[in-house]
């Protein structure tokens, strides 16, 4: 049967450039500029924002991807286990910051 | 794809091929001695599978005194490499180091920190006079540290394993080992604690520096990270979690041919504890013995035959070529 998220599907990003080859070229030098080196970042330390983002985003491929780019780089369980909390409060904080919204409309209302 | 029985599917002298790549010996620069398979712990991923029951593996005082005869015969030979198991629970260690270091070699041992504060499992000798008598003897001294923290550290090497790695490193320290202009050299080695490869050893050297000086006012000389070998130990754990294929790939998948021009089997000659002679430490705990025409015992040692060999390559050797290059001296950038 087939599913969809396939961890195996992954090794298949690169044949995103089957058609507008250029584009897809663009965006893996770019990825690989920002991802695969050290700036004023370390790799470490991008791969566990990637790591939090790929819990936030709910992407499985980047999770199986990043939680293996975090060990390689150098990072703990524990350190990569807090990137995710991070990215959970991040969205437990903006849902709730989005009940002011919420809260001006009722006073709006005369609630 | 199906195989046949001893074939594998990752081949690394196909590989090397399609790269242009020959690599043959270029020195016997280091003269590796594995002193046997006694050991006071039995980590995971060891590609020795050592541990305190291997008390009969260990190398005797002729074979210990025909090494040494080949330091004294070829100078071109630098550098004594020992290793174990815990190298310095052979009663001939101190032998050894001394008669080398004697003729003027730079010599260097594999130490497992824990072997200091660790009664001898034969004979319950305390070992706590090793710092003294590595410093006396000016050994290079090269310790496996898996982190900077205890989680992969006691995974991989036992519960309590960091902290009294923490306490042995002090002791080195209070020597002069990796202090600055002590002259006295202390190296760690970082493996990766699973099914993963190393990467960005730099990084990993000043996370390694700045953990350990502000958490326990310690320091050492360099970082090497080294590959986990697809052998032994490790690869048990790997079979049993059903992950040797996905290892096998990544590493395949990593080859580098600069990695793989400066594998250390072209410079060096490893002897097992009961001295037979191998390319190198891995292909000893393979079984897979130097191809120079014959049965070859660390007693009948030729250089000129010795450099003239063809290095037996075999899968295992991927473990060498992936990324930056590892092979026990670590990185190469
Ligand atoms: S890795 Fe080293 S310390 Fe660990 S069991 Fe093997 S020889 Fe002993
Ligand atoms: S495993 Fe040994 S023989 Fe193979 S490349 Fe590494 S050092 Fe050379």
């Amino acid at each position: 049967m087939m599913n969809y998220f396939e961890s195996d599907d992954l090794k298949k990003f690169p044949a995103i450039g089957k058609f507008r080859g250029e584009l897809a070229r663009k965006f893996f030098e770019y990825y690989g500029k920002v991802m695969d080196e050290d700036g004023a970042l370390t790799r470490r330390e991008k791969a566990l924002i990637a790591l939090a983002v790929a819990h936030a985003q709910k992407c499985p491929y980047c999770i199986d991807a990043y939680t293996e780019a975090c060990l390689s780089n150098g990072a703990d369980p524990e350190q990569m286990s807090e990137a995710v909390h991070v990215a959970a409060t991040m969205m437990a904080g903006i849902t709730l910051v989005h009940n002011v919204q919420m809260l001006n409309k009722l006073d709006k209302l005369g609630v | 794809m199906r195989l046949m029985a001893n074939e594998s599917a990752y081949d690394f002298e196909t590989r090397l091929r399609q790269h242009q790549l020959e690599l043959q010996p270029q020195t016997v620069e280091t003269l590796q001695i594995n002193m046997g398979r006694l050991c006071n712990q039995t980590c995971l991923h060891c590609h020795v599978s050592a541990g305190p029951d291997r008390a009969g593996e260990q190398m005797s005082r002729d074979t210990v005194d025909s090494c040494l005869a080949i330091l004294a015969r070829y100078p071109e030979i630098v550098k004594l490499d020992i290793t174990g198991g815990a190298p310095e629970l052979n009663e001939h260690f101190r032998h050894v180091v001394e008669s080398a270091a004697g003729l003027g070699r730079h010599v260097m041992v594999r130490h497992n920190l824990t072997v200091t504060l660790d009664p001898h499992p034969v004979t319950g000798e305390s070992m706590d006079w090793l710092p003294a008598f590595f410093a006396e003897n000016k050994l290079e001294v090269v310790s496996s540290l898996p982190y900077w923290s205890s989680y992969f550290t006691d995974r991989q090497r036992g519960s309590g394993t960091f902290d009294r790695s923490i306490e042995s490193i002090r002791l080195l320290n209070e020597r002069g080992y990796g202090i600055e202009h002590s002259g006295l050299v202390l190296d760690l080695v970082y493996n990766p604690a699973g099914a993963f490869l190393p990467l960005g050893q730099e990084q990993l050297k000043k996370d390694f520096e700045r953990e350990l000086m502000q958490n326990y006012g310690l320091s050492f000389n360099r970082l090497y990270t080294i590959t986990n070998m697809p052998i032994n130990r490790f690869r048990e754990m790997l079979e049993r979690r059903d992950a040797f294929e996905e290892y096998m790939e990544k590493l395949v998948g990593a080859f580098n041919p600069c990695a793989a021009g400066g594998v250390m089997c072209r410079n060096l000659v490893s002897v097992g504890w009961d001295g037979r002679l191998y390319d190198c430490d891995f292909n000893q705990m393979k079984g897979l013995r130097i191809d120079i025409g014959g049965p070859v015992h660390v007693g009948n040692f030729d250089l000129k035959k010795v450099l003239d060999r063809r290095i037996v390559f075999g899968e295992h050797c991927f473990g060498c070529t992936a990324g930056a290059g590892s092979s026990c001296t670590g990185e190469i950038s």
